[in-house]
């Protein structure tokens, strides 16, 4: 009797332990997104990718479509590949253009999908062929006190010889 | 002058007497992993065990991991709306749950509420002669004791430890969204975008198994090796406290640093 009652508790600790390891799971982890649909890879050239992370999501007009699953340095044109993992219930044309973007001002950076035109679709292997770098912050200010720098002494040159003709 | 070389040689035998035990530890394990298998055919044995020192913990588990969660919203808040962030309460609270807090306070709490508890145990075993009886009774100590208590500690260890992180998640939800006000949709939407459930909740699961692991072996050894005395079970329960935090402590470093390197 004794022991029957004890084996009651035993079993509801279990069952306690492995519904919150249930829990964790599928209430605060995010395991009802994972699904094993069907994916398929494709790839994307980048000049520059900032600091995109693998795993990070490829949205596509804010949805997420996808994940990115690789990132390399190609040696041969000194460029990143990216490999872009896509949900395979989205199909893209081919001619799609893909851009990396921050979320908000210091957000985390996703790639963002911009379906073309073309009649034929993204397959696995293919190769995103417009796409734009990430907007490196640094080189945005150093631009543009280049600017500010050479548009400066401009006016000064062009304000000088008028002054100095004027007479 | 005469007390000099004592103070060295005193030094010379706690390192080598150190180097023992942890031999002798070793060894333990080793013959507790051996003979286990009686244990697990007597499958009684280890439901007992998990009933002492799983289920017994679990009180102190939901309690503490209420309050964590809590304290946790309530800290979170502050820091975050500084930044205008509040809406991340959810992720803050149950990533450093599920990756830490969860596993190691749980562990920690095991080992000061069971540990001592398996530790005085096996240590007035021995010092009553209970486990030479056995020996004298061809019964292995070590199978019918030592192991059920082992294994009932590795299965609890993650069962407790998940219970502790569910409960503090659900603490943080009550501080955050209840009692403060942030937005319910947003703590959970970002909080699942942000929790992977390989990365954190397995690494979180893996770890606790780990620390199970530590402390019941700790904690049977010290028992075993206790001197048998009252005095030496005082003390081996007092260092079975010590060293299981400690080892709970360094093994959750070493363990973050394999598990998110390049996160």
């Amino acid at each position: 009797m004794e022991r029957a009652k004890l084996d009651f508790w035993v079993g509801l600790f279990v069952l306690a332990g492995f519904a919150a390891l249930l829990g964790l799971a599928l209430k605060v982890g995010n395991m009802s997104s994972f699904s094993s649909a069907p994916t398929y890879n494709v790839q994307a050239d980048f000049n520059n990718i900032g600091s995109l992370k693998v795993r990070a999501p490829i949205k596509s007009a804010g949805v997420v479509v996808g994940r990115v699953s690789a990132i390399r340095f190609d040696n041969q044109n000194f460029e990143a590949t990216v490999t872009l993992t896509l949900d395979g219930q989205y199909q893209f044309p081919k001619d799609t253009s893909a851009a990396i973007m921050t979320s908000g001002l210091l957000g985390e950076q996703f790639v963002a999908l911009d379906a073309g035109g073309d009649v034929k679709n993204l397959a696995t292997g293919d190769k995103i062929k417009i796409t734009q770098s990430a907007v490196v912050l640094e080189n945005l200010i150093s631009q543009f006190l280049y600017n500010k720098a050479s548009d400066a002494p401009k006016t000064d040159a062009a304000q000088t010889p008028t002054q100095g003709t004027q007479p | 002058m005469k007390s000099q070389p004592n103070v060295v040689s005193r030094i010379g035998h706690g390192v080598i007497d150190s180097i023992w035990r942890l031999g002798s530890a070793a060894r333990f394990l080793g013959q507790v992993l051996w003979r286990s298998g009686l244990s697990w055919r007597r499958f009684q044995l280890i439901m007992n065990e998990v009933y002492a020192s799983g289920v017994l913990s679990l009180i102190i588990i939901v309690v503490s991991g209420l309050f964590v969660g809590m304290v946790l919203g309530l800290q979170g808040y502050q820091t975050l709306q500084t930044y205008g962030t509040e809406q991340s309460l959810g992720v803050l609270v149950a990533l450093s749950l599920v990756r830490e807090l969860g596993p190691v306070v749980a562990a920690l709490l095991f080992a000061s509420r069971a540990g001592s508890a398996i530790t005085a145990e096996v240590g007035l075993m021995k010092t009553t002669e209970q486990l030479k009886a056995m020996e004298m009774m061809a019964v292995d100590p070590i199978a019918r004791v030592i192991a059920p208590r082992f294994w009932a500690g590795v299965i609890s260890m993650p069962l407790l430890a998940a219970i502790f992180s569910i409960v503090g998640v659900f603490g943080g939800y009550l501080v955050g969204v209840v009692l403060i006000g942030v937005d319910d949709g947003a703590f959970w939407s970002q909080m699942q975008a942000a929790v992977d459930v390989r990365n954190d909740v397995l690494n979180g699961v893996i770890k606790s198994v780990v620390f199970g692991f530590a402390i019941t072996t700790i904690a049977l050894f010290e028992g075993y090796d206790a001197m048998p005395t009252a005095e030496g079970i005082s003390r081996a329960t007092t260092r079975t406290v010590v060293t299981s935090s400690l080892a709970i402590l360094a093994l959750d470093f070493v363990l973050t640093a394999f598990m998110f390197k390049g996160i």
